[in-house]
Parts: structure tokens; sequence; C-alpha cells
């Protein structure tokens, strides 16, 4: 298996499959909560992510393990004039292995080629965040196996990179995919052509409700109110990419409804209660499947 | 030894006593290789060029021979992204000493600049760009992205 947990891109389906296997193992009653005594991580947060950054603490924390970290805040000051090549030597030396938050893309694959430990990649700019990737599919898995399903994936599919990793990855279990996306947001044409290339069926739809009742996975992402000029062509958007009740009418009974959260208003409130909205729990699932990760690189 | 590698005496282009011959050159990409070559208008070296000369293979080339410079790797590298057919000779007392041809590495590293500002090669860390190079263009190993059309403009 692998050293570093970089890019999803660096996985095959066998080894995403042993991860998720792993992580299910991970989320029972009877695993080791000692399996990582005595191990120690580095959190490296170049730019915020709370939520990221304690499901990873927990994660460890579960294992028996500690963590030491580093906020954003602190991590810019430290590091004032400092390569992050020569933080990552120095960190490597206080721990068993780093986790990397950096707003530049390819931060984590410089780190892993100077850390003399692991380093996970918890997100590197608008690039890679493996572990996002991996939960995602967690989630889908735990209600139908990967292979050849319909996922919609609607929203931010231009800057949204979650939805780009996990389209990469849905590509090698053969599943088709759906994409709806306000104009000039669409999937960037290279991720297009790379999916395709991959054998996989790409389908672009200008409304959801033309496409919803066929989807076994319906994958929400952040649209930004920044892409916009105006407020008002920011709501005008929104508005009209909104998931409600209504639209849910016809569809398929085991539909998912997943987002990497938070949210911001593309999915209505009264969604929350349908058992299709699997949001809550998708986010919880990043627990065991860090769990997986920080096991497999440090075990 | 070909027709067209015989130099033109005094014509487009006079022999050299020692140096490089570049030959086969891509029409039109000629300059593009004295970019690469860190050839500008106060460099010291004797330089000729040729651009749109006929030749029974490519049609059209363009051909450039520098005086007493024999060229590194990363220049050949460099050149061959451009103009994947020249040839280099390297002239020693008016003869052909060496003949080769050029080939684009399977990565080129610290050869071209990652086009996307956000990629880490883009700062001051202790790094180089490093693509591999693919059917559909050259792509970034930090940062995924790729470079498809007008390679020259990108070249370090
Ligand atoms: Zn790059």
């Amino acid at each position: 298996m692998k050293n570093h947990i970089i890019s999803i891109r660096d996985f095959t389906r066998r080894e995403i499959d042993y991860l998720l296997e792993k992580a299910g193992a991970f989320d029972t009653r009877s695993y080791d909560r000692h399996a990582l005594d005595d191990k120690l991580i580095a959190l490296l947060f170049f730019e915020p992510s709370t939520r990221t950054r304690m499901s990873f603490e927990t994660a460890m924390a579960r294992l028996g393990g500690k963590s030491i970290s580093v906020d954003s805040v602190e991590a810019s000051s430290i590091v004032k004039g400092e390569t992050l090549a020569d933080t990552i030597r120095v960190v490597s030396g206080y721990a068993d292995a780093i986790v990397l938050r950096h707003p530049k893309e390819g931060a984590a694959r410089l780190a892993s080629e100077f850390a003399s430990v692991p380093v996970i990649n918890a997100g590197d700019g608008a690039g890679q965040h493996p572990s996002q990737t991996l939960l995602d599919l967690y989630t889908i898995r735990q209600s139908m196996p990967l292979d050849g399903i319909n996922v919609g994936m609607l929203g931010d599919l231009r800057y949204g990179r979650t939805a780009h990793s996990l389209a990469h990855a849905l590509s090698l279990y053969g599943a088709a995919l759906h994409t709806i996306a306000p104009p000039g947001l669409e999937l960037p044409a290279n991720i297009l052509h790379d999916l395709r290339d991959r054998g996989m069926e790409v389908i672009q739809h200008e409304d959801v409700s033309d496409v919803i009742n066929e989807l076994d996975v319906l994958y929400v992402t952040r649209i930004q109110r920044e892409r916009f000029p105006d407020s008002a062509s920011f709501y005008n958007v929104t508005s009209s990419y909104r998931i409600t009740p209504e639209l849910l009418g016809g569809v398929q009974e085991h539909l998912l409804i997943l987002h990497p959260l938070p949210r911001s208003g593309e999915i209505d409130a009264a969604v929350d209660r349908l058992p299709y909205a699997r949001y809550f729990e998708q986010s919880k699932n990043g627990v065991p499947v860090r769990m997986a990760l920080l096991h497999e690189v440090m075990q | 030894m070909t027709e067209e590698s015989q130099p033109i005496r005094g014509l487009l282009i006079s022999p050299i006593r020692s140096g490089t011959v570049i030959d086969h050159i891509t029409a039109g990409e000629a300059l593009n290789v004295l970019k690469i070559l860190g050839i500008t208008g106060s460099t010291t070296e004797s330089i000729s060029v040729a651009t749109n000369v006929a030749s029974h293979r490519m049609g059209r080339k363009d051909i450039v021979k520098i005086e007493n410079r024999e060229l590194r790797k990363e220049e050949v590298d460099r050149i061959a992204l451009i103009a994947p057919q020249a040839k280099i000779n390297i002239i020693r007392e008016y003869r052909v000493f060496e003949k080769k041809g050029v080939e684009i590495p399977k990565i080129l590293r610290g050869v071209v600049r990652c086009p996307n500002p956000g990629c880490i090669t883009n700062t001051n860390e202790p790094v180089e760009s490093t693509f591999e190079v693919l059917d559909k263009g050259l792509h970034c190993l930090y940062c995924d992205w790729w470079i498809k059309t007008d390679i020259a403009s990108h070249i370090i």
C-alpha cells in the first residue's frame, strides 16, 4: 500500500476498495482503540478548515494516538519566510505522520518529497482532497455497490474539486455521470475529456428535473457567492438549482443526496427530514475513513 | 551524408569551422530555438539562421548554425519539444563530427513553467517544475494541469 496519501489519482480501484473495507472495520464497536497508542500526528493547516481538522483529530484520538496542530494563523506567522519544504523537514522530526492543508496545488506532493514520515493531503488549494473522496465513496457504498451507478453532480462543477476527484474515482467503477451546472460553472473541458477517455459516460443536463428520477446518487456542491458579479445573479442561480422536497416526488426509493458541506442554501432544510438526505452521515463517515488512512500509513 | 545536410556554401548560410548546426527544424521555429539557447541580439556567438528552406523531407524547414558552441542536454530536450524532427550536427574542423536526432524525454524537469498560477512549482519552494510527456500534451505532476498548445511559450 501507499506511504503517502496525496491524490485519489494515485490509487487503483483495488487500493480504494481495500481502504474502504478498512474504514468499515473501524466503523464498528469492536475496533482496537489502542491501535495507534504512542503515535503522534502533526496537523499543519496553512488555511482554515476547522471541520477537516477536527475530523482528523477525532480519528487519531479514537485510535489512541495524539495530535499536535498548528492553525492557519499560527502557521503563517511561524513559518514566515520559511519554505514549506523546510517546515516539513523540521516537523518530520516531531511527529509520526503529517496531515497537511495548504493553499497551493501540489503542496502535498512536494511535502511528501521532503518528509521523512508519511504525509496525508487534507486539501491543497483547488487540487486534491483524497480523504473527502474516500468518505464520499464510503457513504455511497454503505447503501449500494459502486459499480455502474447513475450519479448526478449538481452545482459548481468548475471549481468544485471534490466533484472532480469523486468523478475520477467513480470512473474506475463504471459509473455514469450526469452533470447539472449553472452557465459558466460547468465541468472544465479537460476534465470532461479525461473522464470520457477513461470510458465514463458523461451526460450534461440543463435542468436537474430532467434526470433526477433516474439517479442513484445526487451529489450537490456549494455554489459560492464570489463566482457571480452581483447578488441578484447569484440569487437567481441558487434559487433555480435548489433541491426542494417538491423536486423529489418521483425519485428512486434508494436515492442518496450527498453534499461535502458546509452548504449555503443549495439544499432546502425541509429535505433534511427525507430518507434521501445523507449529508450528515457522510460528514460523520469522515472519521472512520480518516482512521483507516492514519492507521494505514502509521501501523 | 544527405544532400540536405551539406553546407550550402556561400549562398544562404556559410559553413562553420566548429560548433553546431541544428537542421530540420520545424519551419517557423528557428527563432524559438534561438530563444531556448538564450541567444539574443546582445550575445557574442556568431549565428546564422535560415528559415523556410526547401526540404525534400519536410517541404520547408529552418536551420540554425552556431559557431563555437555545443549544446547541453537540457537545451536539446527543449528543442525537441518544438522541433521533434530536428537533427543536431556537431561540427569540428568543418566536418560533421557527430549527428544525432532529438528525443522528447518522458519526464521534463525544469524545462517548462506550469501555467497554473496556484501551482506549488510557481513559488519559492526548492522544486523544479515536473511534467510527464503524454500524447495529449504535457501534464504537471504537482497540480495536474495540462499544456496542450503553444508549448514554446511555456519553455523556461
Ligand atoms: Zn503545476
